[in-house]
């Protein structure tokens, strides 16, 4: 019998046979965007009003086949409703006029990135569409082309990832929210360019998967020209294990979360089995679900119900309908990922294919206001034995409901014969949900308003000179040129915000250390981060402003860790906001000499009679008033200054 | 270079196969066809993933058929899931209004061979009831390809077999006929038919597409399905051109034929009335029609009067500053019966084509003055120049679009033999296509503020 709660620490993805495959995308920090001469910025709020809404109609191939997904989107009469800002977006993100050629910097970047990864660059790069149904695209297609195939990246344990191979395509609109039948995009970060990196399914364990997206990254962010923040970078992955399947894992945006979910999926693959060897164990086949499993009308039995899903759904002239599942007791309350049961997966089909909202099953009955009672006379009418078959009940309008029920029977004849083909969403858990299943081959047919573009010798040379250079040439230039400690370089060479780095170190060297700005980085962020300090929240623009307002002396060092911690805090608020909020604003130098002069008149017998040895005394006096709005170095000197100049007068 | 390579190995397009560069890399997929020649030497294939790439070749290039198209096709078939309907309802049965759709060229519906990346036309009735299982609800839906042509290749000899096609038709008894045309030219082609139906039963809808059938977001669906609740159900017997009336997949608009003009390149809502409001609106969702104008024909109100023949010597040109009176002196020796001027403002062309304008009107041709301003009337009372024109014999167009007073006179010289009933005829309203009355709101205005 499987185990219903799940113990993660059981399971070991190398002993599973796991198998992963990255496809990693980053944004280019390119000027416009790859088919328009839009920029490729993004605006803070969307316009008042959506510009134009449309419908996407599934396209049918030769052999008539047509996506799944979207078909049942289509004939829910879904409605796309696009927000389009004048400044990023025009007829080109409209769908109203045909792109224009391939934008040649993104190309050049890209192709730049492929040659770091030994890549092998494509002779002619031709556009392709992509049929992409979800409104995210307004064309119904993303843009899409292979620049380079092949390559590899090399692990620090000397083993090799393969790539397969590097292409350029446009970024999706952003999804805004969805009400109704309608779901609204913001179209200013649809056209952005894409580099995507598809490796090969070498990465064994979940921490091989952190290792080669981190390497990819890096040596990304080596070119200077990519864009970096939130969202700038995503991570979809195909995961399988020894007699599992080829799962696609959508959305992956935070790093340090790749091999949470890398584990969860392979254990997801793991419990599917254990749940299949149960079921043949139990002697169930296919076709006994197939015979067994009929979808009944059960309304009868909650007439007066106490469950107020069912109450609700029956208000609006919704039925109750039951289905048993042969054999499956117990099962359908078995985790398969940490607070995710076999019965979430099942719901998931329910919701996919009926559209309801989701399903009760008897490994979790009597509950949700269902009774004992209730549940006993289900069983009856669907003829289920107690402690041996499972029922699963749905309550909605009589079409949905039924949908929803033969998706889930499906479901369950799929449990006995393996692990079914699923594009999955990853959660910020770690864990997964059923998304959609997986399309069959690409459907891909050329762009034909686009021509295609020779790689000529000048394209490759300008590639060249843009090829990221090697991590280690890179760190010798970090302590050669901002003159940083070995420890020092290296952690900076392995933090993802090393080009960041470079700016700042570029722009306020003069003024602020580069040793300091790295420091930042590499202690203060993290001290604060141990000490349960929200710095996600810390944007770019946040930290370049505390480096700013140092070079500007409006802070000091001392402050630094304070004024970044009230940012993360209040996101919102700005340096000039949290140094009124700390009460550390600097202050002018003549206010600083007024201070000490007051204070060495109050001591002046003290100085008098110790002299320079009374500096401490003075110092004790001021500090306390000035701590934070000045360095005490300076304090310090002006201290000296002022003590000399008394000295000097009564001599 | 690469023709000969593909040659030598007997590799058509579709074939899967295998390139081994002197350099000793090998690419495998499918040989697409190149849309720019053979200029290059570059073999374009498809790889498993579905991508194309272009492969260089040279001398050394050996290349190889694995598969034909023909095994790749069968293979791909033999593991094709079932034909999903669009839509699972069958249209409900008993009597519907009968529609005709006559194709002339572009594609309302095609389909996609993603093995090869081919876009095939669809057009027969079951194919186009597939791509676009709505018209199925609303009429009988029987279908016919009279041609496929670019619509930059129409041709008036082509306008006069789409009017016995679609008279055909409509002697047949059926309640409307959609007409799908490549967008381009297809006012002239809506103007054209105006003028030779000078009695309609009927309404006949030419429609089209802005953005191919083959993509998701197509509008050729949207405009087909209002093209045909048009034809089965409108209350008016006109020709009309129905397309997106704005970005959004909302409504459609009902232009009438003489009054419509393609005013953008690439945007759906591309086709504007001129001087008048479209005539209608459709909503094809909501299976509604809103009519905004006075019919001129109310639908079985008229019996079918057919006049077809269009006049090939006729010019439509264009007024530029400096044209050399030449341009006029060489159509009137060339035989040509009528030119249609696109004059400036208010109906004027340099003076200096005068005289050549004048010795072209005694000869018995037939001139018409239009404007290049597309909106408003011409008159050639107010400015010296428009009355001497006037005095040269030259006929003001009224407020006519010069596509449709090129196509109307096209149409008035061979109907009638007498010059001086054509030249009456261009001045007078036929079917909608001059007013005496424009008011404020027939203008449209930027959105500057
Ligand atoms: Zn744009």
């Amino acid at each position: 019998m499987v185990e219903a709660k799940l113990d993660v620490t059981k399971y070991d993805p190398r002993k599973l046979g796991l198998r992963v495959g990255l496809e990693i995308h980053q944004q280019l920090d390119t000027k416009h965007k790859l088919f328009c001469s839009c920029p490729t910025k993004l605006v803070e709020q969307p316009p008042e009003k959506p510009a134009f809404a449309r419908r996407l109609r599934p396209t049918r191939s030769e052999l008539g086949e047509v996506d799944i997904a979207a078909l049942f989107e289509w004939r829910k009469g879904r409605v796309y409703e696009y927000y389009a800002p004048d400044e990023c977006s025009c007829l080109v993100e409209a769908d109203e006029e045909p792109p224009h050629s391939l934008n040649r910097d993104a190309l050049v970047i890209g192709l730049s990135i492929a040659l770091a990864l030994n890549a092998k660059p494509v002779d002619e790069v031709h556009v392709m569409r992509k049929i992409v149904i979800d409104g995210s695209n307004t064309t119904g297609f993303q843009r899409t082309a292979i620049i380079a195939l092949g390559g590899y990246i090399e692990l620090p344990s000397g083993k090799k990832v393969r790539i397969q191979t590097i292409a350029i395509e446009e970024d999706a609109a952003r999804k805004v929210d969805e009400r109704g039948n309608s779901v609204r995009f913001l179209l200013d970060r649809m056209g952005v360019p894409l580099i995507e990196i598809s490796t090969a399914p070498d990465i064994e364990t979940p921490e091989e998967a952190y290792e080669t997206a981190f390497i990819i990254g890096q040596l990304m962010r080596l070119t200077g020209k990519v864009k970096r923040g939130i969202g700038t970078i995503r991570q979809d992955l195909n995961v399988s294990i020894k007699g599992g399947v080829k799962t696609e894992i959508k959305g992956v945006q935070r790093l340090d979360l790749l091999p949470k979910v890398v584990l969860y999926e392979a254990i997801r693959q793991a419990r599917l089995l254990e749940i299949r060897e149960e079921l043949r164990k139990r002697g169930i086949s296919p076709q006994d679900v197939e015979r067994e499993s009929k979808i009944v009308d059960v309304t009868e039995i909650f007439k007066n119900t106490k469950c107020r899903i069912i109450k609700r759904a029956l208000s609006r002239g919704g039925r109750v309908y039951a289905v048993k599942l042969p054999g499956f007791h117990g099962l359908l309350g078995v985790e398969v990922q940490p607070g995710r049961r076999f019965g979430t997966e099942l719901a998931d089909y329910a919701r996919f294919w009926g559209g309801v909202g989701g399903i009760f099953h008897s490994d979790e009955l009597p509950g949700y206001g269902i009774s004992e009672e209730e549940l006993s006379k289900v069983f009856e009418v669907v003829g289920a034995r107690k402690g041996v078959d499972a029922v699963v009940i749905v309550a909605d309008e009589p079409k949905a409901a039924r949908k929803a029920l033969e998706a889930v029977i499906e479901r369950a004849k799929m449990a006995i014969i393996g692990i079914p083909k699923e594009t999955r969403a990853a959660l910020p858990d770690g864990t997964t949900k059923f998304m959609r299943p997986q399309p069959g081959a690409a459907r891909m047919y050329p762009e034909t308003d686009i021509p295609p573009v020779e790689i000529t010798d000048d394209i490759l040379a300008e590639a060249n000179k843009l090829k990221p250079v090697h991590p280690l040439v890179k760190l010798k230039e970090l302590k050669t040129k901002y003159g940083l400690s070995e420890q020092l370089a290296q952690q900076l060479l392995r933090h993802v915000h090393l080009d960041f780095y470079e700016y700042l170190a570029e722009k306020y060297g003069d003024k602020v250390a580069p040793t300091y700005i790295a420091s930042i980085f590499i202690n203060i962020l993290r001290n604060l981060e141990r000490e349960g300090v929200p710095v996600e929240n810390l944007s770019e623009n946040h930290i370049e402003d505390v480096v700013r307002a140092l070079a500007q002396r409006k802070i000091t060092k001392d402050v630094v860790p304070q004024v970044l911690e009230f940012l993360a805090k209040n996101p919102t608020k700005n340096v000039e906001e949290a140094i009124k909020a700390l009460g550390i604003g600097a202050i002018s130098l003549e206010e600083v000499e007024k201070l000490v002069e007051e204070a060495v008149e109050a001591l002046k017998e003290e100085i008098m009679s110790r002299g320079m040895a009374a500096l401490s005394k003075v110092m004790g006096r001021v500090m306390p008033v000035l701590r934070g709005k000045i360095e005490g170095r300076v304090v310090a000197e002006i201290v000296k200054k002022k003590i000399s100049e008394l000295l000097e007068k009564h001599r | 270079m690469a023709r000969k390579l593909l040659e030598k190995a007997g590799a058509k397009i579709g074939d899967l196969v295998r390139i081994v560069k002197s350099d000793g890399s090998v690419y495998e997929g499918i040989l697409m066809p190149r849309y720019m020649a053979f200029s290059k030497p570059i073999i374009v294939i498809k790889l498993s993933n579905g991508y194309n790439i272009g492969v260089r070749v040279d001398d050394k290039t050996v290349v190889e058929v694995l598969k034909t198209r023909e095994q790749i096709l069968r293979e791909a078939a033999a593991g094709a899931p079932a034909v999903i309907p669009l839509i699972e309802e069958k249209p409900p049965s008993g009597p519907k209004p009968r529609v005709v759709i006559v194709g002339t060229g572009g594609t309302i519906a095609s389909r996609i061979e993603y093995e090869t990346g081919a876009v095939k036309p669809a057009f027969s009735a079951k194919e186009l009831l597939e791509a676009v299982p709505e018209i199925g609800f609303i009429a009988e839906i029987e279908s016919e390809v009279l041609f496929n042509i670019l619509s930059e290749n129409m041709r008036p000899e082509m306008w006069e077999k789409i009017v016995d096609s679609v008279a055909k038709y409509i002697q047949e008894g059926f309640d409307g006929v959609v007409v799908a045309h490549g967008t381009d030219t297809m006012a002239y082609t809506a103007a054209a038919l105006a003028f030779a139906f000078q009695g309609l039963p009927v309404p006949i809808v030419l429609v089209g597409a802005q953005r191919s059938s083959d993509r998701p977001s197509s509008d050729a669906a949207f405009n087909l399905h209002a093209a045909v609740l048009t034809a089965a159900k409108a209350p008016f017997a006109e020709v009309v051109v129905v397309m997106h009336g704005e970005p959004s997949d909302s409504y459609a608009l009902a232009h009438r034929g003489v009054r419509v003009r393609k005013m953008h390149t690439s945007r759906r809502d591309a086709f504007q009335s001129i001087n008048s409001l479209p005539l209608a609106k459709i909503w094809p969702a909501q299976n509604r029609i809103e009519v905004l104008l006075k019919p001129l024909r109310k639908r079985r109100e008229q019996e079918l009067v057919v006049k077809n023949g269009f006049e090939r010597k006729v010019a439509l040109v264009k007024y530029y500053p400096g044209m050399d009176s030449e341009i006029i002196d060489f159509l009137v020796d060339r035989g040509y019966r009528g030119i249609v001027l696109e004059g400036t403002g208010l109906g004027h062309v340099g003076e200096w084509l005068i005289p050549s304008i004048r010795r072209a009107v005694e000869e018995g041709v037939v001139v018409v003055m239009t404007s290049q301003c597309l909106f408003g009337r011409v008159n050639m009372n107010v400015y010296t120049t428009g009355r001497k024109l006037l005095a040269a014999g030259v006929v003001p167009g009224e407020d006519m679009l010069p596509e449709t007073a090129f196509v109307k006179l096209a149409w008035a010289l061979k109907q009638f033999d007498d010059i001086n009933e054509v030249k009456k005829i261009m001045r007078t309203n036929l079917v909608g296509e001059i007013a005496a009355r424009h008011t404020l709101d027939v203008y449209p205005r930027w959105n500057h503020g």
